[in-house]
């Protein structure tokens, strides 16, 4: 019994699958945007290089992290995930993806999220492990976030 | 006589089952879980005699005074103070340093002066003198460790100069389990003019503590740590030290006499107690030194220690792959904390196994970043161990690491 409840975490062996063997690690010889993103209280990290063709389009993602396997599993299966995407549907993703971790249990509705994204889901049954889930996210934000076509020209800095 | 499955009786919460599974409950270190005895004390305060101390005539007025300072007598005797007008009531073990640092420190701790700690304290022994040798320009140094996790006492005695002004160390490491020999480095400490601190927080609630044997001129302890409520610590000085100190907080409770223009402070140990005092969970702590007393400490040690020496000997036969098990592995120098770190399995992925399992333990950095970044890890799971904990506990914290390491490693349970 108690090892069904683990494998709500740990489910499918996706997030294992992905700790144990991360994807997207290579590192880029040329990139345009880096993100980081580092949890205080554990010392996790994410860094993610990224190569856009054109202003727009994901082409290439660099994954690179330390830390527990949710953190590690999250930044794998992002940098899949987002892989293709323009930047502004990555944000979007991004954006849909960290709104529903923060729902209740049982508020997502079912097939929310397409292939081994939805296992990130189940990190919900552990709340305290959220945050774990949802370092890889920010990491990606920074680095969207630097991104010209994203900046108004107003907000940059004089 | 030292009966453990009664002792567990004592202990509502120790009957509960997480996930279905009985609560092995193996974060001590972080806080102790409280007996019957502790929890009725608290109700029957707020219950039957509720009221404000060292104020008002009325009886439930003169009752709580009564039992508040009944409390701290019983703190006093229990760690042998001279006299219980030595014993502070502070919220915790940090808050007792802060008072130490911003009152003693500040009139006592000059420009180029030392103070010398231990890597292994807690952020609460570190971060206060940190903060007071930046505002005076005053240097911190530290007892080089040796690799088992004990301090290197070889090291001391060219470390404590003229200008070292403090001594301050933690009696045991939060982190490691290690037993410093503190009575040694009160000596040297004193050898030189220096004053000595000890942080209690882990070793009050496991061991005898007798300040006049010890010689320490400052002691500090946390009562949750110890079987009492939380937001409730101790602060013990000597008396021609804390005769000198000036009060940390200043306003009602503390004062002898006020004008509009000044006002002068109350009596020891009143004068460092301002506002309305924590009267409920000070006399919850009287209550748990009771509890101790009745098993007294001596057995309480033993307990321990065969615990320790028992949980060692588990970790060895397991010889579980990867698998670094910090501190010493002498239990007469060594406390039943458990920290350790797995080359692959991270303690999060670790802990919440466990905790599936019933088994709570503790993972991070224990509030001793500096000494868990110089055993090379960001993080270490941490098992720590109290006078309700058996035999066959430890046996289930093994066996979990063991099912853990293998479900993480190659998915097989």
């Amino acid at each position: 019994m108690d090892q069904n409840n683990i494998d709500d975490i740990y489910r499918d062996r996706v997030i294992l699958d992905h700790c144990r063997n991360p994807r997207n690690t290579s590192l880029l010889d040329h990139f345009d945007l880096t993100g980081d993103a580092i949890n205080p209280f554990c010392g996790d990290e994410v860094h993610f290089q990224i190569g856009l063709r054109g202003e727009n389009l994901i082409e290439r993602i660099q994954f690179s992290g330390d830390g527990c396997a949710i953190n590690m599993a999250s930044g794998s299966l992002l940098s899949e995930a987002v892989t293709g995407l323009t930047v502004k549907e990555a944000t979007q993703l991004s954006i849909r993806f960290v709104e529903s971790m923060r729902k209740p249990i049982g508020e997502n509705a079912e097939g929310e999220f397409i292939g081994e994204l939805s296992a990130l889901i189940s990190v919900k049954n552990f709340p305290v492990r959220v945050k774990c889930a949802l370092l890889a996210w920010s990491a990606l934000e920074d680095a969207l976030s630097k991104n010209k076509s994203t900046i108004e020209p107003d907000s940059l800095p004089m | 006589m030292f009966d453990v499955e009664k002792i567990r009786d004592d202990f509502p919460i120790l009957s509960k089952t997480i996930y279905g599974n009985p609560l092995v409950y193996l974060d001590n270190a972080a806080t102790s879980q409280k007996p019957r005895q502790v929890i009725d004390a608290l109700v029957d305060y707020y219950e039957n005699y509720n009221a404000n101390v060292h104020r008002g005539v009325h009886t439930l007025s003169m009752e709580a005074t009564d039992k508040f300072e009944d409390a701290r007598e019983k703190v006093s005797t229990f760690i042998n103070s001279e006299s219980s007008d030595l014993v502070v009531w502070t919220r915790n073990a940090s808050e007792s340093l802060n008072l130490i640092a911003y009152s003693w420190g500040e009139a006592n701790v000059h420009e180029g002066d030392e103070i010398l700690l231990t890597p292994m304290e807690h952020h609460s022994n570190l971060v206060p003198w940190q903060e007071l040798a930046r505002r005076k320009n005053a240097v911190i140094k530290f007892i080089p460790m040796r690799g088992n996790g004990t301090l290197d006492m070889d090291k001391v005695d060219e470390l404590i100069t003229e200008r070292t002004v403090l001594v301050s160390a933690v009696h045991m490491s939060n982190a490691l389990g290690t037993i410093n020999p503190v009575r040694e480095l009160g000596e040297k400490a004193h050898q030189q003019g220096a004053k000595f601190l000890v942080d209690g927080a882990q070793s009050v609630p496991h061991m005898p503590t007798n300040v006049q044997e010890l010689d320490c001129d400052f002691l500090v302890f946390s009562g949750h740590k110890m079987l009492g409520p939380t937001g409730i610590g101790v602060l013990y000085v000597k008396r021609d030290i804390l005769n000198t100190m000036e009060p940390f907080l200043t306003g009602g409770e503390m004062v002898l006499d006020v004008s509009y223009q000044e006002a002068s402070w109350a009596d020891l140990p009143m004068k460092f107690e301002a506002g309305t005092p924590n009267i409920a969970d000070s006399i919850g702590l009287g209550s748990a030194v009771d509890y101790l007393n009745s098993l007294g400490m001596e057995n309480v040690r033993t307990h321990e220690k065969n615990l320790t020496t028992y949980a060692l000997n588990r970790f060895k036969k397991a010889d579980l792959d990867g698998m670094d098990l910090f501190g010493p592995d002498d239990p007469e120098i060594r406390g039943g904390v458990f920290s350790f770190n797995t080359v692959d399995v991270h303690p999060h992925d670790l802990g919440t196994f466990l905790d599936r399992k019933g088994i709570a333990v503790r993972t991070g950095h224990h509030c001793a970043m500096p000494l868990v970044r110089s055993l090379g890890v960001a993080a270490t799971v941490r098992a720590s161990f109290y006078l309700y904990n058996t035999e066959r506990e430890v046996d289930i914290l093994v066996d979990g690491v063991t099912e853990a390491l293998r479900y993480f490693r190659d998915g097989s349970e």
